[in-house]
């Protein structure tokens, strides 16, 4: 692990004033990725700029409905709040399926949308990988590409699924994340923050140098609706997601009114399937139906041989989690 | 003898030691002036070394010496004997030449002030390598040539091959199994200390005394010159049985700083250069005849091993002699790939002979239309065929009927997906486990002390399963003295000569030696209490009775601290030396079985261990606990075998994929089936040693995965012969 600076700033304005002053600079809250790839000199921060001194602690429910949380923020915090339990419950059912308590008591929310990848030739620190050292090449698609890696979203530079399962759950809620910067504040649609692999994989999110996230803003629940977060993987603990499905669903006398569907795991980003969810919309809650949505959102799936699997997996997340919240 | 001592639940004597964090493990001792070892790791699998540039890394911070092939001191290879206590698995040592043979060798060894300073300069080691094609898997080893039989590991007896074309019924199937990682929570680690030509050296290591005669070899010195130490070991599972080259390398680095080195494996590297459970492919041949009755086995197995040295997994050792047959055959031969060498991990060869074997017993049962338990007690054998010699204690048909009762086998509807709850389709399979008993030779020393305290040592280790705690009841069985008045040390190559904490063989071994020299120390102290000053002076000490840490004799009766007070010595000792067993009239092995519901829920390919009965036949239990702890721990890993396991390497470049603890997939809490059910049968086998004790830590996993393949078929109809059993072999698309 290469000597690094050390600063821990007690207010937003310090913390974007340390981090430009920095060379290689970057942000630490919960460290449980930044630590991890410092370790494995993945990552090479000259600079660390500590924000946990900076409030943003706080979850606030605004007179619209919607809740504002700080970007310091525990995955574990915010997994029991109340406003979360009774109004997002699949964003607390995403947190809790997530990584280990001990982990979930580090991770930020702010953290929590920033988190690398977990493929191994990004770690391996030797392996051609796009994200690392852009232009060198991807070794996963003609390599070992079962679990960590994604069906949607690909391109022939970086394939690696987005790791997040909270990201999963704040996509189908919908939701702002709010930076700030050296230029000032601005709010970045959820949707539009993490960004395609395309032909710049290691361009990850919509953060400009030296930014960094204050808050995530979720959209006001839909009224009556119901939500969920299935998850499926190998193990019943600590793994990432092979496929996951976070779905909100109001019907009206067995008819979809409003319906949100969002998968992890198989994505190289939080993934909405808004194609599935338009055609489910004034649909009766059936099981063909779901059958039905689950493959358009599948349909534009190009798997390697190694995670073929996902394909119907990931159906089988998306018909199960919305025959859960409809029953 | 006090029996109720003896087979006890008593909680392990070391447990808040452990619990506290205070039990000092390799990496916990920090001598003076010590200096940190970081490796480098080859990148490459197969290749050679082409210049090592050391120029960047030899200036930053605390740099004390990098070493490598160009400048690492000659030493020597092990002979390698188990006879004589130096056996390893890889006998190449580090840095012996530009050659690389595996992915993650040692290449360098950067030694520096600090762990982390040793670690920075480690990753600025610059290796440039002429890298070779390497061979990554069996199958592609397979497609490159023929395998290479292990003449001394095959078994004949009859004629397998005309009892199998002959018979009314046969089935042939092959079955594989991956590369395991041990994975023990600690790390590989050294502490290596030279003084005056002497070398001390705490090592993660599950047998101090092959660890310090390996040593001796390897230096060219003298045995009495070394000490090796093991007082904790945070668990082995079989990959710290022999030395491996980070303990060479750190040992060296001390020896030419002149000054204590320690180096931990990283995490990575125990994927690599501290062996692994070896990948296999088996074919198995049955056949019976109208009546149920096996009249032909084969089991043909091959294993990977590495190019630096050859590493036979012994997969039909358990297929020899757990059924009644006449006509068999065992062969076993190997394949060379490019991974470091394998090495015995929890129940060798017999964790995935029995795979094969359970598997295809139920396959075979099918055939025939029996059910698969009713199979099994069929070809029931109280013989070891193999050996033509009688088991010296079998309960096997009792494990069957007990665990059977218990899960409530007779329910089973063998239709394939009949048994429904909710979502879920259930499967119920069983499967036999087995495993060798054994038993080495064997010293101890116990001693009466004069502040009322026992002391037993023997240089054997507790590796996390308990003894400690059963050596102390071992005591307490004879003296009467409660356990926390018995201290006990182990883990230490100057003590009396113990066994390997391996094979399931350290209880049976160390517990007679401990036995005997306690029974020793009483008569010695019997002895002082007779001699002129002592407190019973001109008595017949064979008059004399020792009970509850008293002596009596003549109406009085004495603490056996004021025996020693008043002959104003310090103890009375006994020193013990117990014999290796002797095959020569039965057979000694453990039996078992296991019943396993699964629950398969095809809606979203979730695949669960619901429920486990097991009955295990190993002789007597010393301690109910740590011994039901054994099979339950052990049970667990077979889950794992059955559905996680698998150390993955890229296919091109012979690297490990999955080499952390995120991507290894070994079971969670979660994963442990809502209840398991150890039934300890607790028949003491006395035809093996006058304890009647066999051992326990491995059987619990043979046959597991067996079961759990089983149950899966009875659920899906899908007969999964390659582990892991994964969402990709039963989802339905």
């Amino acid at each position: 692990m290469r000597d690094f600076s050390y600063d821990r700033a007690d207010n937003v304005g310090a913390a974007i004033k340390s981090h430009v002053s920095g060379a290689d600079s970057a942000y630490i809250a919960g460290g449980t990725t930044l630590l991890d790839l410092a370790k494995l000199e993945v990552m090479r921060p000259g600079h660390i700029v500590d924000v946990r001194r900076t409030g943003l602690d706080r979850i606030e429910r605004l007179d619209d409905g919607r809740l504002c949380i700080g970007t310091n923020v525990t995955n574990t915090d915010l997994a029991y709040h109340e406003d979360v339990t009774t109004h997002h419950k699949l964003l607390s059912e995403a947190l809790l399926s997530g990584a280990s308590t001990s982990i979930r008591n580090k991770a930020t929310t702010g953290g929590n949308v920033m988190q690398r990848c977990r493929c191994s030739y990004f770690r391996d620190n030797v392996s051609p990988c796009n994200k690392r050292d852009p232009g060198s090449g991807c070794a996963a698609i003609d390599g070992h590409s079962r679990s960590v890696y994604a069906v949607l979203g690909t391109s022939k530079q970086c394939i690696v699924a987005h790791p997040s399962d909270m990201c999963v759950a704040m996509a189908a809620i919908g939701a702002t994340v709010s930076v700030a910067g050296p230029n000032g504040k601005r709010d970045i649609d959820f949707g539009d923050f993490h960004l395609l692999p395309g032909d710049t994989p290691w361009r990850e999110h919509a953060l400009a140098s030296d930014e960094m996230i204050t808050h995530v803003t979720l959209d006001a629940p839909i009224d009556g609706a119901k939500s969920h977060y299935l998850k499926l993987r190998d193990r019943a603990s600590y793994q990432f997601a092979l496929a996951s499905s976070g779905v909100i669903v109001a019907t009206e006398g067995g008819v979809i009114r409003h319906a949100r569907i969002a998968l992890g795991g198989v994505g190289t980003k939080p993934w909405r399937a808004e194609r599935a969810e338009r055609y489910l919309v004034g649909k009766p809650a059936t099981a063909d139906n779901f059958g039905h949505a689950a493959n358009m959102a599948l349909a534009e799936a190009r798997p390697t041989e190694d995670n073929a699997f996902k394909i119907p997996l990931g159906r089988q997340a998306i018909v199960r989690s919305l025959t859960t919240v409809t029953a | 003898m006090s029996t109720d001592i003896i087979g006890a639940a008593k909680p392990r004597i070391d447990g808040t030691a452990k619990l506290s964090g205070s039990a000092p493990y390799a990496a916990d001792h920090y001598p003076a002036n010590l200096a940190y070892a970081y490796g480098v790791f080859s990148t490459i699998a197969a290749g050679e070394i082409t210049s090592i540039d050391v120029s960047r890394a030899k200036k930053m911070p605390g740099v004390i010496e990098i070493f490598h092939h160009d400048n690492f001191p000659n030493l020597h290879r092990t002979p390698s004997s188990f006879v004589q206590q130096n056996k390893v698995d890889e006998t190449r040592l580090p840095f012996e030449d530009n050659h690389v043979y595996y992915g993650g060798q040692f290449v360098a060894l950067v030694v520096a002030d600090t762990f982390e300073n040793a670690r920075d300069a480690a990753y600025h080691v610059d290796v440039a390598y002429r890298a070779k094609k390497p061979v990554t898997s069996l199958a592609q080893a397979l497609a490159q040539g023929e395998p290479k039989p292990a003449d001394n590991k095959k078994h004949e007896r009859g004629d397998p091959d005309t009892a199998y074309s002959g018979a009314a019924h046969k089935i042939e199937a092959t079955y594989t199994t991956p590369i395991e990682t041990h994975n023990p929570m600690e790390m590989h680690a050294t502490t290596a200390h030279w003084h005056d030509g002497h070398l001390t050296f705490y090592e993660a290591s599950q047998g101090v005394v092959f660890a310090k005669h390996t040593m001796a070899a390897i230096f060219g010195i003298n045995p009495a010159r070394i000490d090796a130490r093991a007082p904790y070991i945070g668990s082995g599972f079989g990959s710290k049985l022999w030395i491996w080259p980070h303990a060479v390398a750190c040992a060296a680095a001390a020896r030419e700083l002149d000054r204590p080195v320690q180096l931990v494996v990283p995490r990575q590297q125990m994927f690599t250069t501290t062996g692994h459970r070896a990948a296999t492919q088996q074919k198995i041949r049955l056949a019976t005849d109208d009546d149920g009755k096996l009249v032909s086995i084969s089991h043909d197995s091959i294993n990977t091993t590495s190019f630096v040295n050859r590493y036979v997994e012994s997969c039909g050792s358990c297929t020899k002699s757990l059924y009644g047959c006449d006509n068999v055959r065992i062969t076993e031969s190997t394949v060379q790939v490019n991974h470091g060498t394998p090495t015995s991990m929890r129940a060798p060869g017999a964790a995935q002979g029995l795979f094969a074997l359970e598997s295809a017993i139920d396959e075979m049962a099918e055939q025939i239309g029996m059910d698969p338990l009713e199979f099994r007690r069929r070809n029931y054998t109280d013989r070891d065929g193999s050996k033509d010699l009688p088991f010296s204690s079998v309960h096997l048909l009792e494990a069957y009927d007990k665990a059977a009762d218990k899960f409530r086998w007779s329910k089973r509807n063998p239709k394939i997906g009949s048994m429904m709850r909710g979502p879920e389709i259930l499967g119920w399979g069983m499967a036999a486990c087995n495993w060798e008993a054994m038993k080495r030779d064997c010293d101890a020393r116990v001693s009466l002390r004069a502040d009322g305290t026992a002391f037993a040592s023997c240089a054997t280790q507790d590796i996390g399963t308990g003894t400690y705690t059963i050596v102390a009841q071992t005591v307490a069985s004879l003296t009467g003295l409660p356990l926390e008045r018995i201290e006990v040390e182990l883990g230490n190559s100057s003590y009396p000569k113990g066994p390997l904490s391996g094979g399931s063989w350290a209880t049976a071994t160390a517990l007679p030696a401990i036995h005997n020299a306690t029974a020793k120390a009483i008569d010695a102290l019997k002895q002082h209490a007779v001699e002129e000053d002592g407190v019973l002076a001109g008595r017949d000490a064979g008059q004399l009775e020792f009970v509850n840490g008293k002596l009596h004799g003549n109406g009085r009766s004495f603490s056996f601290a004021d025996v020693l007070k008043a002959r104003k010595i310090g103890e009375a000792f006994g020193e013990a030396h117990t014999n290796a067993a002797s095959g020569d009239e039965y057979s000694f092995r453990s039996f078992g079985a296991h019943f396993v519901e699964i629950g398969w829920d095809p809606g979203i390919s979730r695949l669960r261990v619901h429920r486990v009965v097991s009955a295990i036949d190993v002789g007597q239990i010393v301690n109910a606990k740590t011994a039901a702890n054994q099979v339950e721990g052990a049970i667990d890993m077979g889950i794992g075998m059955a559905l996680f396991e698998q150390t993955e390497y890229d296919h091109r470049t012979g690297m490990p994929i999955n080499n952390n603890y995120a991507e290894y997939l070994v079971p969670t809490h979660l994963d442990q089936p809502e209840s398991v059910d150890v039934i300890l049968l607790d028949h003491p086998d006395t035809k093996f040693n006058e304890l009647g004790v066999r051992g326990i830590g491995e059987i619990g996993i043979t046959g597991m995965a067996a079961a759990v393949a089983n149950a899966v078929y009875h659920a899906t109809g899908k007969r999964v012969r390659d582990l892991p059993i994964r969402i990709e072999d039963l989802i339905q698309t």
